[in-house]
Formats: C-alpha cells, structure tokens, sequence
C-alpha cells in the first residue's frame, strides 16, 4: 500500500501545495534573462548546463553509443569471441570504441559503466577526454541494478538511491554529463499496478537527484519484449507506464527541458505469432509518444532490445519520415556494437576494421534518424536478431 | 484521504493492470491504426473530426454559456430584465451573425439555450451548424463548497451526467464543457487539485462515451497577490494531475480540447506581465504538460479586457506551436457587443458588427497577426470582478 501513496506522501508533508514547495524563483521585474530561461521554481545551479548537454546530445543526425555494459555483462560480450573477462580486455574494447575516428559526427553521447568513467587509453589519455574532444558527451549508468521486488508477481525493481548524490557529485567532477538508470517492467508477468508505480517513482527520485548534481537523467523504463501478447498490449501498458513516469517527474520538480527519454519501442512481444512492418512499429510508437511525451523535452533516445542491427534502424527511419516534437534517435548498445565485436576478436590488428564496422553501424543509424537510411547493401551479420529471453544485464 | 487514494484505486480493483483493462482490441492484420485505442469507442471517429474542426486555423470558440443568473447580470448591467424572451433575444444576436462562422468554429451554450430557436422558428443549433460552427454546451451543475478544504470549490455535475450527455449529443450539440477552479490564495490543497482532475477526467470519459468533445477546463483564479512564478508552479501542478488522471480514466487524447487559464500574475500583484511574458511563462507550462495529441488549446479570458487577451494570445502564435493555440472567450467577446445592443432592436445590425471585430481581432491573434491600432477604449477596459461567479 506504501508504493501505492506515493504520490500523495510525497506533497503531502503539508495540507496546502505552498507550504511543501520552496518560495518562487525571485519574480521582481529585475529577474535576470538566466532566472527565466529555465523557469523553474527551484532552477538549480545547473539548469542552464542541462539544456544545454540534453540539446547537444539530442542533435541532429545523432544518437547515444551505450557501452555502459556491467563487468558481468561485458564478460559475456568477450566470452563470444574468445576472450578472458579482465580489465585489460575490457580496456581494450572500450579504447577501441571512444578512440573510433570520426565518431562524433553520429554520436553525441557515450554511456559508460563506472569502471570505464575512470579509465584510460594505453598512451594514457582518460577516456572522457578523448569523447569530449570528440563532441561526444560523457555518461555514466549509476543504477544498481535489477532485484525482485517484494509483493509483486515475481518482478523486478531497479536500486540505486542509496548514496546516489554523492556518487553522482563525484561522476560529474570525474567529466560526467549524464545519468542512465534502467528500470524493467513485464508485461507476462501484469505488471502490477505496484511494479509500474515503484519504476516511475525510482525513475523520478533518480532524474531529481541527477539534475542537482549537473548530470542530465536519461529516463528508461524498459519494458521487455518477453512475452506473447501483441502490439495493441504493447501499446496500453506503454501508456500506463509513461503516464506514471511523467507524473512522477513532475511531482519531483524534475526540469523536462533537462531530460532525456530512453524508451522501448511499441512492438509485438518477441513470441507474439504475428509480426508487423517497420511502419506499424512506427505508427504506434509515435502514437504512443504524442499521448505521453510533452514537447519540452529534447530527445527520445530508443533503445534496441534484442532487435537485430538492421531491424533496429529501419524502424528509427520509419519514426523519421516526417517531423516530430521532439529529437527522436538512438541510444543503442548490441544493435551498434554486436558486429563490432565480432570484428575484432580480440586482435590488435583488426581495430581499424571493426571502428570501420562501428562507424558503418553508427552512420546507419545517424541517417534513420534524418529518415534518410536504406537497408541496401547492408550485411546478412547486421541482420540477425539478437533476441535472449529472459535477458539480464 | 480518499480523494488522495483515487489515483491508487481507480486501477486497483486487481493487482494485475492486465486484469483491469480490458482484453485489446482485435489485433489482425487489418488492424484499428486509426485511433490506435485498447477500448475504441463507438464515436472515437467523429470525436476527432469535431476536435480538429474547432482548432481549425484562425478560429476559435465563442463562450455564451452563461448560467440564467449570470446572463441576468450581463442583462441587468444593460438595463434590462432577465427574462426568457431577452435571453433568448440577445442569443438570437450572436447565433444569427452573418460570417460569424469564418472566425468561430464553436459556440458553447447553457442548457436552455440549447433547446431555443429564432423568434422566426429555427433551431439556434442549427443556425451554428450551418455557419460552420459546433455547438457546444455546458454540462457542469456549478461549485459548492470542498468539505475538508481551505475554503476551496469543487465542480459538481457527475450524477446523471451520461443520460444528459446522451440527450445533448441529440439535440445537436458536438462537444462539453465543464469549468472548475482552483484558487492559489486558499492554497491550493492537495484535495483541491485532485478532486478538481478527478472531476474533469470522469466527466471527460463520460462525454467521449456519448460522443461529445470534452473542454477540459480546470480554471486558476486570477484573484491573488501571487507573482507569475507562483501561477506556473500551480498551474504545472494542476495541469499534471489533471493529465494523470485523463490518462487513467483511459480518455482519449486526439478527441478532447484544453482551456487553461493563461499563466499571469494574479490581479492584485504590484508586479503586472507584457504579453510576451505572459506568452512565454504560459507556452513553457503547456510545452511542459500537454503532450502533442492534443488538437487544440482554447484559452479563456478570465476578467482580461478584450484587446489585453487578445494581445495575449497573438504573442503566443508569433512562432509554430504543436497544438493549436486560440481562444474560447466570453467577456473578452461579448463586452462590447452587449453595450452596443443595449436591448434595442435598432441596435442589433451594429452589436453583431461589433461581434464580427472582436471575433476577427481574435482570429487574427491565432494567426500571430494582430496589431492593437485603431482600438476602441471600451475594448481596452479590464473585465476582471474579484470573487468573480459564473
């Protein structure tokens, strides 16, 4: 019952909403330009600083390379080609990704796991100089991870809180410019009223901390492909979801200009017998965004999934077709580097060919989103799904 | 306590969301794309259709829903008794203006003045359809006290509400209108805000079911010292309950249309607001809170003078905004017109000529095309009553 008053414990410290929040922003006539260019009543030290990171990363013809692959997970990424799960290995692929030349004309934001945040090339150049010379944002995931949730049907609920304004302090002085933190909900499973309340209001604690810490909050509530139901399912809890999510936001003074959002596409469920068009993923997706989304804010950064690296980008493209209301790209991880990887194998020789297999990947990618993207010529590796059921981080 | 936990019941009856919706609608190939709605209802069609055709392109709405006792007051300030027959006159007036319709696209109307006709016998809903304009009517039965409130106001109006509706959508009328309000000098509550949303999501749903247009209008007073900071935290506050709620409701988002309160200082702030201020705070709150389905933003004047919230809104239109941003104004049409009728029969030619002005000044204003030169000073004078009631 707790998660389920969230809302109203949270403003109801006081009978009367103008006792719980801090005295407005001050409204004298000599109110400087900067005091109502983010309008906030609490407009925090880095207000500016946010809009400005979330509309650089949100820029045309660019989207998010996300890399911020836990120590576990990256070790399965290695163990496919070969390789032993060390530091060394893990610094070597990643030095092979941020140091990839040419990167940043397609990519306008890294996500990096915390190990990587303070890592450097071999030469001895920290990473997140090498992507800020570049013109690709820093970022780092600061969630926790996934662990069942107590009174659900067997769900999941995504920690991090803990310490987080003081871990999130630190991230943004080691060069940090945005958060990732990623939440799931299941559809087989409901999902419970209590799983999609505690998601939007971890989500939120998350993005308001993040903000007064100077690093912009990508909002990700993903909602597994797992499952049989179809699109129009798909579709209705999307809904629900977002609309939790944005309620939550609000009531935690989050800055929507200062945010970016991290969504699954609306699709059928991975074993749902029917399958529909790049164009129906589209049509609903959309759909789903104009009913959720306001148009403060800047990006929509999708994320991939398990879809193949070709399925993924046909379906940005068809999102592309015509203008939206707001940026609407990419924020993906296996659907950017699983030919990459495979690439390289571990072998010093083949760097060049796989940030090659990189740079193709992420100019695909960079066109879906000007809509300008054909899948003529593109490699039967790029097109293979990458669906794991039941997939963990 | 219960208003707090309706946002928790109303999807808890099970724990699983999936045993609350309904199952989804049909899923083959030939899919619904149109609405793409889980419980697509019988009217989702022509609620879009009339939704669009309101937030038409340099049109907005005339608001002559005044209750028998308010428009008594509108007759009283012009000498006149308020009868039926002068009511029914006065509407008669605004209904039948020639090429009204090239600048209103809905009129609202009360109850009464849904069932009337010309003193020839026409039907007044059927003059506004064949002018192009939608008739509206206000379903709301007014404000009574919140129990357990600051002094505040809830909207009643809910009971029997669908039967209404269905009768309304007979007689003609297309879309709703139901104004509640929240008033920052009492608080607002918490309850206030909520009970205020809950309110608009219910009866939005029940007209979407009977085929009529909800205006979703949670109206924030503008009595109050209150500088423009505090009247858009309130408002974003508000307007994220209201949209929370409408969503749990399951209320279609392509077939309803807003009227907010522009975002101003209150009217006793020392501190007053140009328009492009007033035009940027009120575009932040929206681009903050309303999500791109939504057709169309008909703001109300709410005690501006004519040209002020005329002004107001062409600053809002000097660039393109993802929903279309008009008005659905009574006083800030109506002012002039009532004095230059007066009562008089000889007059009437000239009242709807001063209709056609202001309603063409405010067509203008949604267009971003407005300029204040060659004003009346009667247009200019403010309209604002403290305590103001319907």
């Amino acid at each position: 019952m707790a998660a389920l008053l969230k809302p109203a414990v949270s403003l109801a410290s006081s009978q009367f909403m103008g006792q719980v929040l801090k005295p407005a922003a001050a409204s004298s006539s000599l109110a400087t330009p900067q005091q109502y260019a983010s309008l906030s009543v609490r407009a925090g030290p880095y207000a500016d600083e946010l809009v400005k990171t979330a509309n650089a990363v949100a820029s045309k013809g660019r989207g998010i390379l996300a890399m911020d692959e836990s120590n576990a997970t990256c070790g399965k990424r290695l163990a496919s080609i070969g390789l032993e799960n060390t530091e060394a290995n893990r610094q070597a692929y990643r030095e092979l990704l941020v140091t990839t030349p040419g990167l940043g004309d397609y990519i306008s934001g890294a996500i990096l796991f915390e190990e990587t945040l303070y890592q450097s090339t071999l030469a001895g150049k920290k990473f997140v100089d090498c992507l800020k010379e570049a013109g690709i944002a820093p970022g780092i995931k600061v969630d926790k991870g996934l662990v069942p949730l107590a009174g659900s049907n067997d769900e999941s609920w995504c920690q991090g809180l803990d310490g987080l304004a003081a871990r999130s302090a630190e991230y943004y002085k080691q060069g940090a410019r945005f958060a990732k933190w990623r939440t799931v909900v299941s559809i087989p499973n409901g999902p419970s009223r209590l799983a999609v309340v505690e998601a939007a209001w971890g989500l939120a604690r998350y993005a308001a901390i993040s903000q007064e810490n100077g690093l912009v909050p990508i909002v990700e509530p993903e909602i597994l492909l797992d499952g049989e139901h179809n699109i129009d399912r798909t579709l209705a809890v999307a809904e629900e979801v977002w609309s939790e999510v944005f309620y939550q936001l609000a009531n935690n003074n989050v800055m929507f200009e200062g945010i970016l959002l991290k969504p699954s596409m609306v699709t059928p469920g991975a074993e749902c017998k029917e399958r529909v068009t790049p164009e129906v993923v589209a049509e609903y997706t959309l759909k789903m965004l104009k009913r959720r989304v306001p148009p403060a804010v800047p990006g929509i950064m999708f994320l991939s999934g398990g879809q193949s690296e070709v399925e993924a980008t046909l379906n940005l493209n068809a999102m592309n077709q015509s203008p939206n209301p707001w940026h609407v790209s990419f924020s993906y991880a296996r659907a950017l580097q699983n030919t990459v990887l495979k690439t390289w194998g571990g072998n010093p020789e083949k760097v060049k060919a796989a940030q090659t297999a990189l740079l193709i990947r992420a100019k695909a990618n960079s066109l879906a989103q000007l809509g300008k993207y054909s899948a003529e010529g593109e490699s039967e590796e790029a097109k293979k799904g990458m669906f794991v059921a039941n997939y963990t981080y």
